[in-house]
């Protein structure tokens, strides 16, 4: 049979030799490898002060955006709902008023919008089911602890789209006609600031 | 015994006890750290500068623990257990040669607790009664995996000692003294006896491994097999105890070892350079230590390397291989006396 891979190996049962049977060759062998490690760089990261940097694809806590003019997107339509294999998203419909144009794209929104972020399995198929391009999981903040479960259950007030900021930078995700992943080039040149450092 | 000299003799052994209780304190987290080391990680370094005070924040969680005694536990032996090892572990030192002398204001104070004429034997005594302590804790806790652990404890000791001794015999009969000073003064006008007994090092390297109870002879405490070993039911500081009595005896048998086979506080040209004697004396507990910290990074360095034996293994490494090893070894070494002289 053709080897695939290159990496079989014959394997034989030959007797070992007396330095094979000694073990202090190969013992001394390990030493000098574990000695090595001893002196080589340490790939430990220290967490609270130096944050490991994500990969573009890392799928995060959720964020609802907004648009442009800073409407939510968001127009309660249940999709992502229904495509949750966790079952983990719940919302309240609600029909604009007329003086709340300037708060929600469509003329239907959410008035409650809850994710319980126990049973979510962070899949992303919410994202992908959106056709408003409402949900993403980009914001890269590690799901906080907390001693109730109850707090697990976010809602608007922790799931929207922060206000732009000064400099348009925005908490979880800057704006869509933008690259959404945030701060890409950054995650980048960070990697590449590792490798060269390694 | 005039009183000065007991004052002395008080502060001496005031002053080993501190310092091997200090270096078993800072060997835990020189284990950790050189651990993180081997593999690539940093280790230990939130509690002080490098983590330097986290062998206090550790002795301070021990002491605070609960104190858990089972109730089917023989109480008396379940303290006991413990504290005999901890004593046992603290009582080698007193022969243990730490320098020549030293003279302040015109006497001599020899760096030496006991100098007694049978050094060697004393240590392997108290060494061999060192495994009540975990036989009788293993016992006291009424546990399977903390008896299985005595056993194995009881076992691999008597085994290994039986070899230990028998590679000793062989220095025995080239220094021809069993007192460890005058082994060290032997190396210091000869050679180093690690060049006399390469086999014989060996020999008392892996028994030394084996004795206490270090990896990869580290059956007795294996977590895979038997929770926590002999000190499974142990808590809070009777547990602090028995892991503390191990790092003191892997200081302890570091100063054998040094002392045996690398010269004690001897060292290279220690004479030639006309240096005043209590010069020497610092000197030489200078390499003393230097030696000793090299055997507790050996045995850390073997303990991150090497996987655990099989317990048949372990036995046949101790019954077939070292101790017919040590004979040959003793008789050669015999041979070679009778016709070099």
């Amino acid at each position: 049979m053709q080897s695939l891979s290159n990496r079989s190996k014959q394997v034989t049962d030959k007797s070992m030799t007396f330095s094979e049977r000694i073990y202090l060759p190969a013992i001394l062998k390990g030493m000098t490898v574990t000695i090595k490690h001893f002196f080589m760089k340490k790939v430990t990261i220290k967490y609270p002060e130096i944050k490991k940097m994500f990969s573009k694809t890392y799928r995060g806590l959720h964020v609802l955006k907004k648009d442009e003019q800073g409407r939510e997107r968001c127009t309660a339509c249940g999709l992502c709902a229904l495509s949750c294999p966790a079952e983990a998203i719940t919302m309240t419909a609600e029909e604009r008023k007329p003086d709340e144009k300037h708060l929600y794209r469509e003329e239907k929104y959410a008035s409650v919008y809850e994710i319980n972020m126990l049973r979510c399995i962070y899949c992303g198929l919410c994202e992908e089911a959106c056709p408003k391009q409402a949900i993403y999981l980009t914001n890269e903040e590690i799901t906080p602890a907390d001693f109730d479960r109850g707090n697990f259950i976010y809602g608007k007030d922790k799931l929207v789209e922060k206000v732009h900021g000064p400099n348009g930078k925005v908490r979880g995700g800057g704006p869509l006609n933008q690259d959404y992943y945030h701060g890409n080039a950054q995650i980048n040149s960070a990697y590449q600031n590792l490798e060269l450092s390694k | 015994m005039e009183l000065a000299e007991i004052l002395v003799k008080f502060t001496l052994i005031a002053l080993i006890f501190s310092v091997s209780l200090l270096i078993a304190m800072y060997s835990t987290y020189a284990e950790r750290k050189f651990a993180s080391f081997f593999q690539d990680r940093i280790g230990p370094d939130r509690a002080g500068p490098w983590g330097m005070f986290q062998p206090l924040a550790d002795g301070g969680k021990l002491f605070f623990k609960e104190e858990i005694i089972p109730t089917q536990a023989n109480t008396f032996l379940f303290i006991l257990g413990p504290s005999l090892a901890m004593l046992t572990a603290c009582m080698t030192s007193a022969v243990i040669p730490w320098g020549t002398f030293i003279t302040v204001f015109d006497t001599k104070v020899s760096l030496q607790v006991a100098d007694i004429n049978i050094g060697i034997l004393y240590v392997f005594g108290v060494v061999s009664m060192g495994v009540y302590g975990m036989m009788i804790g293993g016992w006291a806790s009424n546990n399977k995996f903390a008896l299985l652990g005595a056993i194995r404890a009881a076992s691999q000791n008597i085994s290994y000692e039986i070899a230990m001794g028998l590679s000793i015999i062989a220095v025995v009969m080239l220094t021809g003294s069993l007192s460890l000073s005058d082994m060290a003064v032997w190396q210091g006008n000869h050679l180093w006896m690690v060049v006399c007994q390469p086999l014989g090092f060996l020999i008392f390297l892996i028994c030394a491994f084996a004795e206490t109870n270090r990896a990869p002879f580290d059956l007795p405490e294996c977590e895979t097999e038997l929770v926590g070993g002999y000190h499974t039911e142990y808590s809070s500081m009777k547990l602090g105890f028995f892991l503390f009595a191990e790092y003191i005896n892997m200081f302890i048998s570091s100063a054998i070892i040094a002392t045996l086979y690398f010269g004690g506080y001897t060292f290279p040209f220690m004479n030639d350079f006309g240096m005043s004697q209590n010069m020497i004396s610092i000197l030489g507990i200078v390499f003393l230590f230097a030696k000793i910290f090299f055997f507790i990074f050996l045995f850390m360095w073997v303990r991150w390397t090497i996987p655990r034996f099989r317990y048949d293994q372990l036995m046949k490494l101790g019954w077939q291989v070292l101790i017919p090893l040590a004979i040959i070894n003793i008789i050669f070494t015999g041979i070679v006396i009778m016709f070099v002289g």
